[in-house]
């Protein structure tokens, strides 16, 4: 389907909203990760409000896309999004790791409708994708499988089991997204231990892989609409992101993994955000 | 005469083999039982499905495979993909087995169980092969002797081991009829076929195989010791000890009321399993009677040692869990030894 400029404008201000509400969920928490949701937030802006078939209103509705978010400590994006695109109220966002939240640290299905699998430890949400496409594909169903994947649990056996698994049986109803922003806990991927090159690894096991901008929602669309005319094996989207994005002055930097902002960082990086400051370096542009 | 006499002791509820004390009793191994169990299931229901590891003719699995070639799914030596991608399919309604050798599943994916099939709440029977000493030759790699520990502390986990190939049938159907995750533990050697097709089996129940008329021990059993038991309490028997032999094939949910009752009658407890004694069955029975009716509990099994290679018959022996290593063991503690 093609996208015009009013619905790109208009995806764009959903991302915006959902960085919003990911800082203003972080800061309430007082713990959580912070670089890879707003990284992450054109490509939920681009699943929820474009690419899934999906029914918020009946989130167990079985003809629905399936999406699996393998690095589960990223779902406030998830969170973000979902409430947005009206699975529950916004400011349900704010119990965020709270006692009695539905929105738990990291997601568990069996609390919040909507939420396909729990995840949180890494390197397992690709096989259970796989598990999905397979199960459905037995089945003769056509729901489409997206596997939302982070760089680093690239360095976990279970991840490469996956890629194995969906090459061998060709899962062409299977498309991994991953976000490659180059952080992990310790420090940049590469130093940590390097991944590159992915894009031959996948194919050596048999993948089609695309590398796109992560934070151009039109070319990220392209991608994944690319990957549903490649039947025959299982695509990979590597989008290529920004960690922090929206927020220049914790933009690729890796101590922003795993800690929220203060609420007084949090008013300045509402405003970074709203000035639509986020920069986009020569390599990604 | 003697010899009717002592069959009494038997349950006749049980409705165990005529042969049970024969020489020649038929012995196969429990993962037999799988392999019949899972096919069966696979015909009641077009959702059971079964994922192997490079390994579907030891675990059986294969069996399966032969009768419903597109419900089986290889996954390569890749057990944490294998626990995963039968969480995946457990999302869209399949019923998935998934088969190894318990020292890999759960040995290596525990996290994957733990995270993907347990926490996440999703219908997949973990089947682990070869468990215990009796593996026999393979060795000490190979002989999974913590897998009862770590899956009944795994919460919603039902753990069954099963004592024969019959019960061991059962075992599968009734976990691909339970609504959540199952461990379900099965044996490589063969084992004495005891109970028959009218044996109650029921998760959650604990089943009195033996009952003397005094007993003065009560000998609770999980998996293929449970014969052991029963050639125990017949030979205590002949020596005058009265004994109970209370089989309990689910460790999880424990019988609380079986365990609490044999030991009222009884009055002394000795658990009987090819496990390690913390954590595993024995922990289960002692930590029931603490809170509810504490008697002296003497716990046969593992005792933190890993095992070795050797003849099944001889590992038992030498671990302590064979018929002899009971009585006397039972003797030794009623100050007759």
């Amino acid at each position: 389907m093609a996208l015009l400029d009013k619905d790109i404008k208009q995806l764009e201000v959903h991302a915006q909203q959902i960085r919003e509400t990911i800082i203003a969920m972080l800061v309430a928490a007082g713990s959580g990760h912070t670089a890879g949701p707003l990284g992450m937030a054109d490509l939920f802006a681009a699943f929820y409000f474009h690419i899934l078939k999906h029914d918020p209103k009946r989130p167990d509705w079985p003809e629905r896309d399936y999406l699996i978010l393998s690095n589960g400590h990223t779902v406030p994006v998830r969170y973000a999004a979902m409430a947005h695109a009206e699975y529950f109220p916004v400011e349900e966002c704010l119990t965020l790791r709270k006692f009695g939240s539905r929105l738990q640290g990291h997601p568990e299905r069996t609390r919040l409708p909507g939420l396909e699998t729990t995840s949180g430890p890494l390197g397992s949400g690709l096989s259970q994708a796989a598990g999905i496409a397979y199960a459905l594909s037995m089945d003769g169903k056509k729901n489409r499988v997206y596997a939302m994947m982070s760089d680093g649990e690239q360095q976990e056996g279970n991840t490469w089991e996956a890629v194995m698994f969906a090459g061998k049986y060709k899962l062409g109803n299977l498309t991994g997204v991953m976000d490659r922003n180059n952080i992990q806990i310790d420090g940049m991927t590469e130093d940590v231990m390097p991944l590159d090159s992915l894009k031959e690894k996948y194919e050596s096991f048999g993948w089609e892989v695309r590398e796109v901008n992560g934070h151009d929602i039109p070319a990220f669309i392209a991608a994944v609409e690319q990957a549903h005319a490649i039947v025959e094996k299982p695509v990979l989207v590597i989008a290529r992101t920004i960690p922090g994005k929206g927020v220049p002055e914790i933009e690729f930097d890796y101590h922003w993994h795993g800690k929220p902002p203060s609420k007084e960082e949090a008013a300045r990086f509402l405003k970074e955000l709203r000035s639509g400051a986020g920069r986009v370096p020569n390599e990604y542009a | 005469m003697l010899v009717v006499f002592l069959m009494n002791m038997l349950k006749n509820e049980a409705h165990l083999s005529k042969d049970t004390f024969a020489r020649d009793i038929e012995r196969a191994p429990t993962r037999d039982g799988f392999g019949l169990g899972v096919v069966e299931a696979g015909k009641q229901d077009e959702n059971v499905v079964v994922l192997c590891a490079d390994l579907k003719e030891s675990t059986r699995a294969e069996w399966f495979e032969k009768e419903f070639p597109g419900r089986f799914i290889e996954v390569g030596v890749a057990e944490q993909n294998m626990a995963t991608v039968a969480a995946g399919m457990a999302a869209v309604g399949k019923i998935p087995f998934i088969a190894s050798y318990a020292a890999f599943s759960p040995g290596r994916n525990y996290e994957q169980i733990r995270t993907t099939i347990a926490l996440n709440r999703q219908t997949v029977k973990v089947c682990g092969m070869h468990a215990g000493v009796s593996v026999g030759p393979d060795g000490a790699t190979h002989q999974m002797l913590e897998d009862i520990g770590m899956m009944r502390m795994m919460p919603g986990m039902v753990v069954l081991d099963p004592a024969d190939r019959e019960e061991a049938r059962k075992a599968v159907l009734a976990a691909a009829l339970h609504d959540g995750p199952v461990y379900l533990r099965f044996g490589r050697s063969g084992v004495p076929c005891f109970t028959t097709r009218q044996t109650p089996f029921e998760i959650g129940k604990g089943l009195t195989l033996w009952e003397s008329e005094k007993p003065k021990v009560a000998l609770y059993t999980t998996g293929a010791q449970a014969h052991a038991a029963l050639l125990a309490a017949r030979s205590l028997e002949s020596d005058g000890i009265g004994a109970m032999v209370v089989h309990f094939a689910t460790v999880k949910p424990l019988d609380r009321k079986a365990a609490v009752s044999a030991a009222k009658r009884a009055g002394m407890v000795f658990t009987v399993e090819e496990h390690q004694v913390a954590g595993g069955f024995g922990s289960a029975v002692a930590e029931v009677l603490a809170e509810e009716y504490p008697v002296p509990v003497v716990r046969l099994g593992i005792h933190d040692r890993f095992g070795q290679s050797g003849e099944p018959d001889e590992l038992l022996t030498h671990y302590g869990i064979d018929a002899p290593s009971i009585v006397e063991a039972v003797r030794e503690r009623l100050g007759r030894a």
